[in-house]
């Protein structure tokens, strides 16, 4: 009986044969925190272990609250400062113009890896898998605890195989895709699962786009989420490995799943998550013409320069009605959006351009929302209050609605503004 | 038979977020026990969680209870309110882990969900949940559920009071 990508690199990091539902300690590759690592750095102290076990294996990006916009974010990175030169951790992406949002950068960078074991204080650590690696979200005493030991358990997960055939109409794109697949599968669908994307639909999609497919894996409950290690993997990350012992993995044909869905692209159609929970799914049909106030661009869900293009290809020549909040995931993203000229379509149409990190995206500052206020918005969360006062209302869409909407003030279907 | 908790019933939803139990706005305080005050402060109706809260009260959900953010603090306010443990059909993977490393118990009870839309368990009533066997009674209406008891894999840490106190014992008896 064949295995899972689950099973298999699972048991790579224990070092023996293992299947679903089995408990199994290993020892993982990278291990993620942002500005959470302040908090983590005080709970690992209280263990009373004086070192960390791999200080190389440890990544620091500074990204949630950048700059500081109040005194206790600045704490957290000073706290992440001080122990990173204290412990000799080498990797740490303060808030110069080499960082960016954790995840892009932990992919940009090189750390994301085939078939690595890859753990972050953050729940959409589950991005990585879009480069093959077991990549997963985990809390901050078990953070704190991996720092200590070099360890962590893991149940085997059972997965789920999203099969995915077919190629986008105009004016649809990625983020549509895992909002319908959300939609349709709920907010628990994957509840504790591996989820599989195969089929040519995801070999015909960039990094980038996997990378918003894999983000958005903790939304239907994923343990993780993967793509196979293709070319185009091994091309991105040619020349930049942060680490060497990595291997494409991938399941076998006949591996066991269980759950199978089935999606042809071509049947794909603008669409939104309704406030508040990111399983409200409903086409931009039903939608438009809602107000909106505020429009977002960004995150690391959709922060990347594929997504600032599609934006740009809308935003060209024309105006917003409505502030819009854009911000590149990196320095590197922005630099490159710079030199394509796309920032100055966006600055032309009167975007406002932030820095590079997370933003609004959890409520933190730089397009925070009003009592009865609604936000258009690239990112991978509509909870409640996410991006402000609890009386706000986020619509979650793709960039190329996002941009359409902003034209208008009110939800568009984009393929009105192509 | 194993020890029975009694407390009051505070019955939410399925799919209750990260960002309704401990919101956002909030992360930058670590210390747990300054939490519980910002508790369920943005899930509608329940905005007096904070303030009426006994210790012993019982938090009720449906399915996905926790889904969303890897925020420890959504265990910190409920466990350090005094609230003894969850009592959902299904919870998310991460606040789960969170929950069982802080020494925290999730109660998992088939039929949970469908028995809160039907008001079959409705707040305020009166529940004796024993842990042990993970049988609820709510004495309000005479209604009985039947949760999975704390199963033996995570018994490790929980019975040492969760991960910091199990870590600090491995390394004590490794010095």
């Amino acid at each position: 009986m064949g295995k899972t990508f689950a099973e298999k690199v699972l048991g790579r990091a224990a070092g023996y044969e293992v299947k679903a539902n089995e408990v199994v300690t290993v020892e993982p590759d990278v291990c993620m925190s942002h500005d959470n690592g302040g908090p983590i750095s005080r709970t690992f102290k209280k263990i009373g272990v004086e070192k960390v076990k791999y200080p190389e294996r440890i990544c620091f990006v500074l990204d949630h609250a950048v700059p500081a916009p109040t005194s206790a974010h600045a704490v957290n990175h000073k706290e992440v400062r001080e122990f990173a030169a204290e412990q000799g951790i080498p990797h740490l992406y303060d808030i110069m113009s080499g960082g960016g949002v954790c995840h892009q950068k932990i992919c940009e960078e090189g750390y994301a890896l085939p078939g690595l074991v890859m753990v972050g204080s953050d729940s959409h650590t589950c991005t990585y898998g879009a480069y093959g690696a077991f990549s997963t979200g985990i809390g901050r005493s078990e953070m704190a605890a991996v720092w200590a030991t070099g360890k962590i358990w893991f149940k085997v997960p059972e997965s789920m195989k999203v099969v995915v055939t077919g190629k986008f109409k105009p004016g649809v794109s990625t983020k549509d895709f895992i909002l319908k697949l959300i939609g349709d599968v709920k907010a628990d669908g994957a509840d504790y699962m591996s989820v599989e994307f195969h089929g040519p639909g995801i070999e015909d999609m960039s990094i980038s786009e996997r990378m918003t497919i894999c983000n958005m894996g903790i939304e239907f409950g994923a343990k993780n989420a993967v793509c196979k290690p293709d070319q185009k993997v091994l091309d991105a990350i040619k020349g930049k490995e942060k680490y060497s012992n990595w291997e494409c993995i991938w399941a076998d044909g006949d591996a066991v799943y269980a759950k199978e869905v089935h999606y042809d692209l071509g049947d794909i159609e603008p669409c939104v998550a309704k406030p508040h929970t990111v399983d409200n799914w409903a086409p931009v049909s039903e939608v438009k013409g809602t107000k909106i106030h505020e429009a977002f661009l960004g995150s690391c869900t959709n922060g990347r320069i594929e997504d600032l293009r599609l934006a740009a290809g809308i935003l060209k020549d024309k105006k917003v009605a409505v502030r819009t909040v854009v911000i590149p995931a990196s320095w590197i993203v922005y630099r490159q959006a710079m030199r394509e000229g796309v920032l100055d379509t966006l600055l032309d149409a009167g975007c406002v351009i932030c820095n590079p990190g997370c933003g609004p995206c959890m409520g933190n500052h730089e397009g925070i929302l009003a009592p009865g206020e609604t936000a258009i918005s690239t990112a991978n969360r509509n909870f409640k209050g996410r991006m402000g006062d609890k009386d706000s209302f986020i619509y979650l869409a793709s960039p190329m609605t996002v941009a359409a909407s902003a034209i208008k003030g009110e939800i568009t279907d984009p393929r009105e503004a192509l | 038979m194993g020890e029975i908790l009694k407390g009051r019933a505070w019955v939410f939803s399925d799919d209750v977020d990260t960002d309704l139990i401990y919101h956002n706005k909030y992360l930058a305080e670590t210390d747990p026990k300054n939490m519980p005050q910002y508790a369920f402060e943005y899930y509608p109706g329940k905005e007096n969680f904070a303030k009426e809260v006994k210790p012993g009260d019982f938090v009720v959900a449906g399915k996905n209870f926790g889904c969303g953010s890897s925020r420890e603090h959504a265990v910190y306010c409920l466990e350090y309110a005094g609230v003894p443990c969850v009592l959902a059909e299904t919870c998310s993977r991460i606040y789960y882990r969170n929950a069982i490393n802080n020494g925290y118990p999730v109660l998992f009870v088939k039929g949970l969900s469908d028995a809160i839309k039907a008001g079959k368990i409705k707040d305020g009533d009166q529940l004796e949940v024993e842990l042990s066997t993970g049988t609820i009674k709510d004495a309000t209406n005479g209604e009985t559920f039947h949760g999975d008891a704390v199963s033996n894999l995570e018994n490790d840490i929980m019975k040492a009071g969760g991960l910091m106190n199990y870590m600090k014992a491995k390394v004590a008896a490794e010095k």
